[in-house]
């Protein structure tokens, strides 16, 4: 329970259906006494909002402690990954490693069989009566992209109350249940980034000092067309901020860490046939075979796009899709679906037509760290 | 629900409420009136005095009601710093007091005064021999009787005589130990002494600082001459009656409950023993409280540990909660110098009137299920 409508709504839902519930808050970071944005769903108000929905739905609730692993497992890869010119998902992780991974593991603890959560997904069969990951039914909510890289045996073991329910009727429960946070404003960014300036965050707040130097900003022929003030402020497709003026909009097609460089082009020159993943986390009982047809999605407000799948080594897979597709970016998770159905997700490593990146941190990049 | 957090608060004692709910009917005037219905609730005032008096073995009129331990903390403290102000502007407090003393505390270090800090030993408590090489300046000592998460008895009668021989006071918050065991302000020695009412089976919002006849103290709440001008404010009568009521049964009841719970806590130790071969029981070779067992469970958190149990049916505590309400290791254990590791896998069963030995022996088979519930969930998160 994050505190926010959604959770709060989903929880109250299960215990008016006479569900035996157990409300837990995982403890993320440190709020310390900093004023953070009313609208984060991480703040010392939002565990009040949580606990009250706890009290007028009379359930337990329980603050648990989940700081270091948040660290461990999400922040630091989200540095990991903006050092080496990745836009990272950091939802995606927490889903995977704390949503569905240690409060799964703690569901015993608590004397519960299923894990509840506020997101919009489903949970359907499929023909063989395996749990399935299902889009949700309100397609402006749908956060299937966000759960694709859960642990498959936790598919058995959620519920998520919300997947057949749109926003707004979401909001007249929490009023008809007289939640006190049934009108509280939508988290639109990281909970943990809530003015969403993650270059300031990284900086400031972590520390952070790998991707944060000028270097140079270059054209598509490798001349040096400006300077950049340190990768971690760019993302493939970006255009504004980029600080170099040509004929036509520019965008940034390409960071490169080893070198710290910046590509920039025109639009046309994001278009890419495809992309190649890291590991894919399946969300079926066996890989799809070779040459299997999907649409694929790449990132939270992108429209899945068909394309083909082939495996690779280790467990990868390169996806290509019958029409190129813009701004294919290094770190964000490509998303495959069959029809309403999840397959699997995986983080882009790079797309097809680019230079693949250097797969460990780079020297040069490590040692200004 | 089987109920090990006496520590916490323990239910009120039949008598006491009994004597609320009278009060709360009968008696609607202002104590400090001059009227005979005035002087009807002052008359149940001073007769709660002698009760509470009576349990530490103080005279009335050195009883002064205030809303509680923490209060009671903060007066004792602040008020005696504040009044030996020119004799040094520092005091000492042990590691291992509670946190209102170390609020207290804060609220000096504010105002300029500088605050020493006396270091427990790994069996938990303050050696009395660190009383001789305070700095002179010095002027109060805090040492509580007994610490609320070990049980473990601290040695104030000691430390009160060192303290008397170099012109120092002393400090002593009695919360836990009140109504556990037998206290005697005269030998015990110190010069002010805090008591809680809903510890030993009062109403919650009321306890008493003793302070010894003579000892220098200024008030902090001001502005009416209530308790002998040491506490301004109109009395909260039906607590005070609850209070001294509870007070009465609790010194009554002191030495057979007493015998009892060291029985039960024996059971409890040697079945948390069986439930966990590894167990650590805290301050286990110190003096302690008849009632409060410490332990920690290698390989399970604290926080697990205690969802489990309250998932059975079993309310315990444990360490110490953050601002955001997730557990946090102890700071207490930190002082007795516990590893980390242990520290945040310490859970606290606190016994009480109410615990039995049945309730015991049902407990016990639903902690070892918690500890390995607790286990297997802490081993699959880093």
């Amino acid at each position: 329970m994050s505190g926010g409508v959604d959770s709060g709504v989903a929880a109250a839902l299960m215990a008016e259906a006479g569900h035996d519930l157990t409300g837990v808050t995982l403890k993320l970071w440190c709020y310390g006494k900093t004023p953070l944005s009313p609208r984060a769903c991480c703040t010392l108000d939002a565990i009040a909002d949580a606990q009250s929905v706890a009290r007028r739905m009379g359930f337990p609730h329980y603050v648990v402690e989940a700081e270091e692993v948040f660290r461990a497992r999400v922040l630091q890869p989200f540095l990991d990954d903006y050092a080496a010119g990745r836009t990272p998902y950091p939802c995606a992780l927490c889903n995977q490693h704390l949503k569905f991974g240690d409060l799964i593991a703690r569901l015993d603890v608590a004397g519960a069989g299923t894990l509840v959560t506020g997101h919009y997904a489903r949970i359907g069969r499929d023909a063989a009566g395996a749990p399935a990951l299902l889009r949700a039914a309100d397609p402006a909510k749908d956060q299937s992209y966000a759960l694709a890289l859960m642990p498959y045996a936790a598919l058995a073991r959620v519920a998520f109350p919300l997947g057949d329910l749109h926003k707004d009727e979401v909001r007249a429960h929490g009023r008809r249940l007289r939640l006190s946070l049934w009108d509280k404003p939508e988290s639109m960014d990281l909970c943990f980034v809530p003015d969403g300036d993650y270059a300031g965050f990284i900086t400031k707040n972590l520390g952070e000092t790998r991707g944060t130097s000028p270097g140079p900003i270059e054209d598509q022929e490798g001349r040096r067309v400006g300077t950049h003030r340190g990768i971690l402020r760019y993302t493939v497709g970006q255009r504004r901020g980029i600080g170099v003026t040509a004929g036509e909009p520019l965008y940034v097609l390409a960071i490169d860490a080893a070198r710290d460089a910046v590509t920039v082009g025109p639009k046309a020159a994001l278009d890419r046939p495809g992309l190649v993943t890291t590991p894919v986390n399946w969300l079926v009982s066996s890989p799809p075979a070779p040459g299997t047809r999907v649409t694929a999605k790449v990132r939270y407000q992108h429209h899945p796009a068909p394309a083909a799948i082939e495996p690779l080594d280790g467990g990868a897979i390169e996806v290509r899709f019958d029409q190129p597709q813009s701004a294919i970016t290094p770190g964000q998770l490509c998303v495959l679906y069959d029809g309403d159905r999840v397959l699997g997700g995986a983080s882009i490593a790079h797309a097809l037509g680019a230079a693949p990146p250097a797969a460990a941190m780079p020297a040069a990049v490590a040692a200004r760290a | 629900m089987i109920y090990l957090d006496h520590n916490a608060s323990t239910p009120i004692r039949p008598e006491a409420r009994e004597a609320m709910l009278a009060c709360l009917t009968d008696l609607h005037a202002n104590p400090s009136s001059a009227h005979r219905e005035g002087q009807r609730a002052r008359a149940a005032i001073e007769r709660a005095r002698e009760q509470v008096a009576a349990l530490v073995h103080a005279l009335p009129d050195e009883v002064v009601f205030l809303s509680g331990g923490t209060e009671g903390d903060h007066e004792a403290l602040i008020g005696a710093a504040w009044a030996m102000e020119a004799r040094g502007r520092r005091v000492a407090i042990s590691a291992i007091e509670h946190h209102a003393v170390h609020g207290a505390a804060e609220v000096l270090e504010r105002t300029g005064f500088s605050i020493e800090h006396l270091a427990a030993t790994a069996e938990g408590f303050v050696d009395p021999r660190a009383v001789d090489l305070l700095p002179r300046d010095v002027t109060v000592i805090a040492l509580m009787l007994a610490n609320n998460e070990t049980g473990v008895i601290q040695p104030v009668a000691e430390v009160a005589e060192r303290a008397a021989a170099r012109g120092m006071r002393v400090h002593c918050d009695a919360v836990q130990a009140a109504g556990k065991i037998p206290i005697d302000a005269r030998a015990l020695g110190a010069d002010y002494l805090v008591i809680s009412a809903h510890k030993l089976g009062g109403p919650k919002g009321i306890g008493a600082l003793i302070v010894r006849r003579g000892a220098p103290l200024e008030p902090l709440l001001r502005g009416s001459g209530h308790e002998r001008g040491r506490r301004g404010g109109t009395e909260n009568l039906a607590g005070i009656v609850g209070f001294g009521v509870a007070a009465e049964h609790a010194a009554a009841e002191l030495d057979a409950e007493r015998e009892r719970l060291i029985g039960l806590r024996a059971r409890l130790e040697t079945g948390l023993r069986d439930a966990a071969a590894d167990v650590v029981i805290h301050g286990a070779r110190a003096p302690r409280l008849p009632n409060t067992v410490n332990a920690s469970f290698p390989g399970a958190r604290s926080d697990h540990l205690l969802m489990a149990l309250d998932a059975r049916g079993v309310a315990v505590s444990a360490g110490a909660a953050c601002a955001s309400g997730a557990v946090e290791p102890s700071p207490v254990l930190s002082a007795m110098g516990v590893a980390r590791e242990l520290a945040v896998s310490a859970l606290r069963f606190s016994l009480g009137r109410t615990t039995t030995q049945d309730e015991l022996e049902r407990a016990l088979a639903l902690i070892a299920e918690a500890v390995r519930a607790a286990r297997s969930a802490s081993a699959a998160i880093p």
